[in-house]
């Protein structure tokens, strides 16, 4: 292996009688070429892509049930959350209220202070303490995600996603209504543009 | 006085052995790399922590662009070929049944689906083309591919993707929505890049003690 015939290259037939000459040695140094392909080896190993896109999976609610059967949540065990522009993001508990008696309409962020994630957790710590069923605490907790219409693709994913990292087990994708639409919008004009994760 | 002398061995190692093993290795490599296929429509998907790989074959796959235009890519070409047959029997567009059997995507509205074909499959680029018109709710032209889709699945399991950009603005997602519930679908997957799950979260401490994480 390796070894290339250099005698006689070039050179005429030798003749009987003709004495030989010396014999070159036959080894060619493969060192370059074992570099060679190392480096593409490494080039290859580094070009290869590792990751592949995962899926995350969504049921949608039916909504052809007549809404005599569609579930019905305990007003107490309801958070809604609704997401604006830039990156806004806007919660109440219950049912919304803005007006003389109260304002339950709050705004939250994507992460750091006063996160999404805090509030949901603090949701579902309130809705398990109040639990009747100890087989199931949190049975009454739904989460209802109502992306406004300036709100990006992004965004929605996170939710879902801050579903799934908070194990909330009931959760809804439902359209805003013009109310609560045109709260987010003036709260949006409002508010300074934050960043999302 | 003279020592006998030692015969001078050579310093030169046979290479061979290690070229062979490089180029082995090299080979395989090279077999095994997919590169990732220029794109012809660019977008940019968000991370979440699903875990669960999305499937390379046999999908439905529905883009949404960072403009919120639609297309819709069919990985089988039995499929495509029912799909294009039967449009061009119901509606009759006279699409070439073998140019839409090799689409890679279809991004234009059925009207115009016969000189979205016409152009060459290298030109077509997702930010020139009028993508799958969604916006309109009595113009839904989803619906009808979806249907198309639903038929030549004929009860099938069907694998259905959607992979949205970043930017892209909610009422195309919702529409997109819409077109699904239409045709009773209800069950989808969105394309995600994996992200683990934030230190200290519910799903982190389930992941910790070895919970099998459900999606």
């Amino acid at each position: 292996m390796a070894e290339l015939d250099t005698s006689g290259g070039g050179h005429k037939k030798k003749g009987p009688g003709v004495k030989k000459g010396k014999k070159l040695s036959t080894r060619v140094d493969l060192t370059p070429m074992v570099d060679l392909g190392f480096l593409l080896i490494t080039f290859f190993i580094f070009t290869t892509t590792m990751s592949q896109p995962t899926a995350m999976k969504l049921f949608l609610p039916d909504d052809k049930v007549n809404p005599e059967e569609q579930n019905k949540a305990k007003e107490s065990g309801v958070l809604t959350i609704m997401m604006g522009a830039d990156n806004h993001i806007y919660y109440y508990e219950g049912q919304l209220k803005v007006d003389a008696s109260g304002n339950n309409f709050m705004s939250a962020s994507y992460n750091g202070e006063n996160s999404i994630r805090d509030v949901i957790m603090k949701k579902k710590a309130d809705v398990r303490s109040r639990a009747t069923d100890p087989e199931n605490p949190e049975k009454d907790f739904v989460v209802v995600i109502k992306p406004g219409k300036e709100c990006t693709y992004k965004n929605v994913i996170d939710i879902l996603d801050e579903m799934a990292i908070n194990v909330v087990k009931k959760y809804a994708l439902v359209d805003i209504s013009a109310d609560e639409a045109k709260l987010v919008e003036l709260s949006d004009a409002s508010a300074k543009p934050s960043t999302s994760n | 006085m003279g020592r006998a002398k030692l015969p001078r061995k050579s310093t030169n190692i046979d290479m061979t052995a290690m070229c062979d093993v490089a180029f082995l290795l090299l080979s395989f490599f090279i077999l095994t790399t997919k590169f990732k296929p220029a794109e012809a429509i660019a977008v940019e998907t968000p991370s979440s922590v699903a875990s669960k790989v999305a499937p390379s074959k046999d999908f439905v796959l529905i883009t949404i662009t960072k403009d919120g235009k639609v297309f819709l890519t069919l990985d089988d070409e039995q499929r495509k070929e029912f799909i294009a047959n039967s449009l061009n029997s119901t509606r009759n567009l006279g699409i070439d049944v073998a140019a839409f059997k090799k689409a890679g995507f279809i991004g234009a509205p059925i009207a115009g689906l016969k000189s979205f074909l016409a152009i060459p499959e290298e030109n077509r680029k997702g930010d020139q083309l009028p993508g799958i018109p969604v916006m309109d709710s009595t113009n839904n032209e989803l619906v009808t591919w979806l249907q198309l889709v639903n038929e030549s699945y004929a009860g099938a399991k069907m694998d259905l993707l959607l992979k949205g950009d970043n930017v892209s603005k909610y009422p195309s997602f919702r529409n997109v929505i819409t077109a699904l519930k239409k045709n009773d679908i209800l069950k989808f997957q969105m394309i995600t890049n994996p992200e683990n799950a934030p230190m200290g979260s519910e799903l982190w401490k389930k992941s910790m003690s070895g919970e099998k994480q459900e999606n």
